[in-house]
């Protein structure tokens, strides 16, 4: 079996292992850290339940072998908190409008979220919709989540699409 | 799905990356993007003994132009072909494409050398670069440089001109200049982002009295390779392109391509969307020239 | 109980399960790691149908990392198989195919390896010798007599079929002024979740406990699982605190769990088997119904609808789980919300060379209830008359309540006629019809879809026994247990898996409500299954009544504990007593107060302040059977089926492009009546996802198969899951007619919207057809479907 050497620095800690080099990124993730709030759900790049921020853009883990990432920094939905049990915004409006169920799809989906609002501040729900449309859920029919972005990112209003 | 073992290099330079290929031929792959390949190989449907990382390589990623020619590093990213703002304005079709390829996370890793050589059918890169008039730069060690026009660079179904130890550098994309250049893009698909059951696209531009300059068409999906009609194309200048022109030329295209069947569309659907989005695209571009005035 | 003021329930509460999720912390079955687990992957047949006349192993043995190589052999010697919930014991499935593979897809090998790629690769090195059979994949092709037969010691491709007449409907129809017949098709979906099914197994030699962990949503699970494994019942332990990641029906996984704990103790080694996508999609045998409906409805001129014939066959596909069955629970509600007084009704479950079909969320309501609103919309249309007033006229109306239905079942409660206004209202369908017009005239067709359908409720199993007799079971309950402890914190435990129903946030609300503490205080457990009090799981949306009333019932035998505490602490009578917040304080007497925390001091430490004759500490069990359950169905298939039932009517508005055939859906809503909602979030959001669901199987998806019996939609480049932007922006109206059999007024809600919108769009997608005469009677109705019923007539013979 041949290995090669990565290094990949994830929610802001340096990794060095020896890995496969046919090992998917989150397969590294899961596996070799331990990091399971990520989750595999096609492994062919369709669901997005895999979605990872690689040096802050979102992409498909599962479409990316861990040695390709060498040298990169990963943020993954456990580092999505602010702190220690302290919700990030996105995270604390998914509570709040209740835009989960099951929670599989979930890590992708505030991944998806968190950078749109990174980039577009106010989004309005057709620019939520287009950020989350690489994300399939069977469970919540998305409108809770537009809900929950659009919360997040407007408190004042009572906003609903 | 766990990929079949596999042997990794990251190519240090392109030379590094040609020697690779000149010794290992057909047993190594080139991976940038990943986000057609990597599903693939999870699939074992591709089974490379080794493959070739080929994402930090500088010298395919730039974007550059000069007063005839853009040229884009192979490995540039789609997403950062979206967003260029001065791709925008020199080939703004790339970005009417774009918008239909995927979700913005393939289109952060996956590039534009991925979508050409990969060639799908119904990709829209394909269907854009060969209606933009492109050549494709490649280069191997045994075989040096050389350039393929877009129109014999597409051979088949994900089959396309690039030799086993071939590495596609760049491609250059001959710009419009003038003004009342209209382009448009559109496709049919099962659902946003997936794969079009037929695609259509266009570039034109618009004499003052109103009759074609210069047109370029053509669809995707509907045969093995996306496919323009030059011929057709140079007959219909100093036309007005009219909706009943426009039909007649759709009807005509669609009664020349030969769409496969498959489990969402058969081939008489592909066929009429074919001739249906065509009409449409042609028409489209017609309505955005008028915004395009400005000599670029 | 009717619309009390409740403190907890019925208002906004944020799940409890959430913060969990959000942060990445689920415990799914792939995210179990046991020391030293070992890896499965799986050889399956790619043909539909073939002897397998030899497998050879050695290669993949002999592969470094391999740990055993297993085949339907080694499973046949040490296992018994899985019957169906039908009689027909000569129907016998194994997790592996033994001699002969009936499906494209079958499980043939299982290899054990170090990681699981590893085991992918052994599995490429396993050699089978393939007689390929002839195969039969058209369900009315497998029930001709000349067909190729599945099992051939079951005689037949008709695992069941009954007739069931219930009233005078010859004598209906021939009174009848006109009758109708139709045929729609229901093709194979299911509700797809985004985790696939994952089970680890660890098997100790020294306490003999089988460890189970799973992906899981299944009645008796641990009881089928020790069963096949010949193990006693207190042998087997499943883990219920697995997250699991979305079922709506599907994760029975028996067949992966009995393979998996057979290979845990053969190697004395846990072993773990998360299926891939493509292993989920083709070989887990969690594909759904695969309909063919023949429908007769005898109607008069008024509208009135006096009378319905329908024939349901069903594509089980090679083997049988409680698929069958999937006929008979829409039984409950055959007629749908209508006041149709007779019906005739042929349940056909047959066997082709396909994937298994298992359960799926409404479990044949949603196709039945396609079934019947297309004749709905149909007669309308024979009788020009507007769609809602006919249903109107038909409607059971609110003051009709309990109804009885003819074949044996009563509705609870209701009042259809409202829901449907407030849904037409909330629209509003003035608003919808001139937007309908104007999209019209603009060169597009477009149409407004109604549907109104009945939501059964409750999970009662009498479908069990009214298709098999020999099946005896009346027995369909739930349970909770609580306990407040020395400090005077709650723990309630349930008996059962979730999927994403927010039990957790159920029971807390539920007992919060009645002990007067708050929710966010109260910790919900899940048990195991050798420490569960019995449980039937989350089906047929049973747990809002079910698991919601026997937290219920704990919790009032908890109080009515504390108030004998406190009446006998402060010499009172109970009855002078009133209860706020955990404190009693007396009705008459100001002084007299006795607060929470001494209360449970005396049950915990206090035994000589304890009144006599009870047991010391504070906790309650409760088992309670479901409500209306208890009673075996009559000779001619009468029976109560679920005891509550909800209701929703969905309207919208969609166009289709008639050069492209693609539907746009411009506005959503659904009216929705499930009785008192406990958790209004978690309402909604079931109805919003089973919209979704709904919607997909109208439009987008489908388990095709080639003609060869191939799965050509076996990942989801073919099989379309709507996304974002497929899925609209949905609305939803609530309206409560509560339950009268349970503890708040609720009923069940978890199948919402599921069960009516393939309805509704088909009726909005034939009503933008109707100008073209044209009807799609098919689902999915994808854009070839309905561009090429458009342009039919073009193609000539």
């Amino acid at each position: 079996m041949n290995t090669a050497f990565v290094q990949i620095t994830v929610n802001g800690t340096l990794y060095q292992k020896e890995v496969e080099p046919r090992m998917t990124l989150v397969d590294f993730l899961r596996d070799e850290l331990g990091l399971t709030g990520t989750h595999v759900g096609c492994e062919h790049g369709v669901c997005g339940a895999c979605s990872i921020l690689l040096n802050d853009e979102p992409i498909r883990s599962c479409c990316i072998f861990a040695v390709q990432a060498d040298g990169m920094a990963v943020t993954t939905v456990e580092g999505l908190a602010l702190g220690r049990g302290q919700l990030s915004k996105i995270q604390d409006a998914f509570c709040e409008k209740h835009a989960l169920q099951c929670g599989y799809c979930t890590p992708g989906m505030l991944i998806a979220c968190h950078d749109l609002i990174k980039h577009t501040p106010h989004p309005n729900a057709d620019e939520v919709r287009e950020a989350i449309s690489g994300n399939i859920c069977r469970c919540t029919g998305y409108q809770q989540i537009v809900d929950a972005v659009l919360y997040a990112t407007d408190p004042n209003g009572a906003n609903h699409e | 799905m766990k990929a079949a073992a596999f042997e990794y290099v990251r190519a240090d330079n392109l030379e590094h990356a040609l020697g690779i290929l000149d010794e290992a031929g057909a047993e190594a792959k080139l991976i940038a993007g990943g986000q057609s390949l990597v599903p693939m190989m999870a699939m074992r449907f591709a089974r490379p003994s080794l493959l070739v990382d080929i994402n930090r390589l500088e010298e395919l990623k730039k974007i550059s132009q000069d007063e005839q020619t853009i040229r884009i590093g192979a490995c540039v990213r789609q997403r950062d072909i979206e967003f260029d703002h001065s791709l925008n304005q020199t080939a703004p079709l790339l970005k009417k494409a774009l918008s239909w390829v995927g979700h913005s996370q393939t289109r952060n890793r996956g590039t534009i050398g991925g979508s050409l050589v990969y060639a799908d059918p119904s990709a829209e890169l394909p269907l854009a670069s060969l209606i933009l008039g492109a050549s494709m730069h490649l280069q191997s060690d045994a075989g040096g440089l050389r350039e393929v026009e877009a129109a014999n660079f597409f051979l088949g179904p994900m089959f396309t001109a690039v030799s086993e130890t071939e590495c596609l550098l760049a491609i250059d994309l001959p710009i419009w200049h003038g003004k009342r250049i209209g382009s448009a893009f559109t496709e049919v698909s099962m659902r946003k982002g997936d794969f079009a059951m037929a695609s259509a696209a266009c570039q034109l531009q618009i004499n003052d009295d109103e009759t074609l300059r210069r047109i370029s068409f053509g669809v995707g999906g509907v045969n093995s390779v996306p496919t323009i009609f030059p011929q057709i194309a140079q007959k219909m200048i100093g036309k007005h392109l009219t909706p009943e022109l426009a039909q007649e030329i759709a009807l005509m295209v669609a009664k020349e391509c030969d769409p496969g069947s498959d489990t969402h569309v058969s081939s008489r659907f592909r066929r009429s969307l074919a001739e249906t989005l065509l009409a449409r695209v042609m028409l489209e571009a017609v309505e955005d020239s008028m915004h395009n005035g400005v000599n670029k | 109980m009717s619309n009390t003021n409740f403190k907890y329930i019925g208002k906004h509460r944020r799940a409890v399960e959430h913060r969990r999720f959000v942060l990445g912390e689920g415990n799914y079955a792939a995210d179990i790691h046991l020391r030293g687990m070992l890896h499965v992957a799986i050889l399956a047949s790619p043909y539909a149908h073939a002897k397998i006349k030899s497998i050879d192993v050695s290669a993949a043995l002999a592969m470094p990392g391999v740990h055993t190589v297993i085949t339907g052999t080694d499973l046949f010697a040490d296992t018994d198989p899985i019957l169906p919930g039908v009689d027909a014991p000569l129907v016998k499935r194994y997790p592996m195919a033994i001699d002969v593979a009936r499906y494209s897809g079958e499980w043939v090998a299982a290899v054990v390896a170090d990681t699981r790629a590893l085991a992918e690769d052994a599995v490429e090195l396993i050699d089978v010798e393939y007689e390929v059979m002839d195969h039969v994949i058209d369900p009315e092709d497998a029930m001709s007599p000349n067909s190729p037969l599945i099992h051939q010691s079951h005689g037949s491709n008709i695992i069941f079929k009954r007739k069931f007449t219930w009233g005078e409907v010859d004598q209906h129809f021939s009174e009848c002024d006109h009758e109708i017949s139709y045929r729609v098709r229901w093709s194979r979906n299911s509700t797809v979740p985004i985790e696939t099914f994952a089970v680890a197994c660890s098997w100790s030699d020294s306490t003999q406990i089988l460890d189970v962990w799973a992906s899981i949503q299944m009645p008796k699970f641990p009881d089928q699982l020790a069963k096949a494994l010949r193990l006693d019942g207190n042998a087997v332990r499943v883990h219920f605190d697995v997250d699991v990641g979305g079922s709506y029906g599907l994760k029975r996984g028996l067949k992966h769990s009995i393979l998996v704990a057979y290979l845990a103790r053969k190697l004395n080694c846990p072993v773990r088997f998360v299926e891939d996508r493509i292993e989920n999609m083709r070989g887990g045998d969690m594909q759904g119904p695969d309909r063919i409906f023949d429908v007769s409805l005898g109607f008069n001129s008024d509208g009135i609808i006096r009378s319905m014939r329908m024939r349901a066959v069903d594509d089980i596909g090679a083997y049988s789980g409680r698929s069958p069955l999937q006929l008979g629970k829409p039984i409950g509600a055959i007629i749908g919300p209508y006041r149709i007084q007779s019906v005739e009704y042929e349940a056909i479950a047959v066997m082709t060379n396909k994937t298994p079909q298992e359960a799926v969320r409404g479990f044949g309501q949603s196709p039945t209830n396609y079934a019947i609103e297309t004749g709905v919309d149909k007669i309308a249309r024979f009788l020009k008359m507007d769609r809602i007033e006919l249903r109107n006229k038909n409607l059971i109306g609110k003051d009709e309540f309990p109804y009885l239905i003819p074949s044996g079942t009563s509705y609870d409660s209701g009042d259809y006629e409202t829901v449907l206004k407030k849904a037409l209202n909330a629209a509003p369908l003035s608003d919808l019809i001139v937007e309908r017009d104007r999209l019209r005239n603009s060169g597009l067709l477009a149409g407004i879809g109604i549907s109104t359908c009945l939501e059964p409720s409750g999970g009662n199993s009498s479908f069990e026994p009214l298709f098999n007799p020999k099946n005896v079971t009346t027995t369909w309950m739930d349970s909770c247990f609580i306990r407040i402890d020395l400090s005077g914190s709650i723990t309630a435990i349930m008996g059962t898996s979730t999927s994403g129903q927010a039990h957790e946030t159920l029971v807390s609300t539920v007992v919060g409500e009645i002990l007067d503490r708050p929710p966010d205080d109260i910790r919900v457990l899940h048990a195991d299954s050798l420490n569960a009090l019995p449980s039937n799981s989350p089906v047929g949306s049973r747990m809002a009544i079910m698991l919601g009333g026997a937290a219920a019932g704990a919790a009032k035998k908890l109080r009515s504990k504390l108030l004998t505490i406190a009446a006998h602490r402060l010499s009172v009578l109970p009855d002078t007593l009133e209860y706020r917040e955990g404190s009693f304080f007396s009705k008459v007497d100001q002084t007299k107060i006795i607060r929470w925390a001494e209360l449970i001091e005396i049950a915990h430490r206090k035994f000589h302040e304890l009144p006599a004759n009870l047991e010391p500490g504070l906790e309650e069990k409760f088992v309670w059977e479901v409500p209306t359950g208890g009673t075996l169905p009559t000779a001619d298939g009468r029976v109560q089926m679920y005891p509550c039932h909800s209701f929703e009517a969905h309207v919208l508005l969609a166009s289709i492009d008639p050069e492209t055939g693609k539907v746009t859906i411009h506005k959503y809503l659904c009216g929705h009546d499930c009785g008192v909602m406990i958790s209004p979030d978690v309402v909604h959001g079931m109805t919003y996802g089973g919209i979704a669901h709904g919607l997909g199987a109208a439009l987008l998806e489908k388990f095709s198969f080639s003609d060869e019996g191939q799965l050509l939609s076996g990942t989801f480049m073919d099989y379309l899951l709507p996304s974002s932007h497929e899925v609209p922006a949905i609305t939803i109206v609530d309206h409560c007619t509560p339950s009268p059999l349970t503890e708040f007024g609720q009923k069940g809600s978890g199948e919402a919207g599921y069960l009516g919108s393939p309805a509704a769009i088909a009726s909005a997608v034939n009503d933008a057809l109707a100008e073209r005469n044209i009807s799609m009677n098919t689902l999915p109705m994808t854009p070839d479907a309905i561009w090429t019923a458009l342009h039919e007539h073009e193609f000539g013979a």
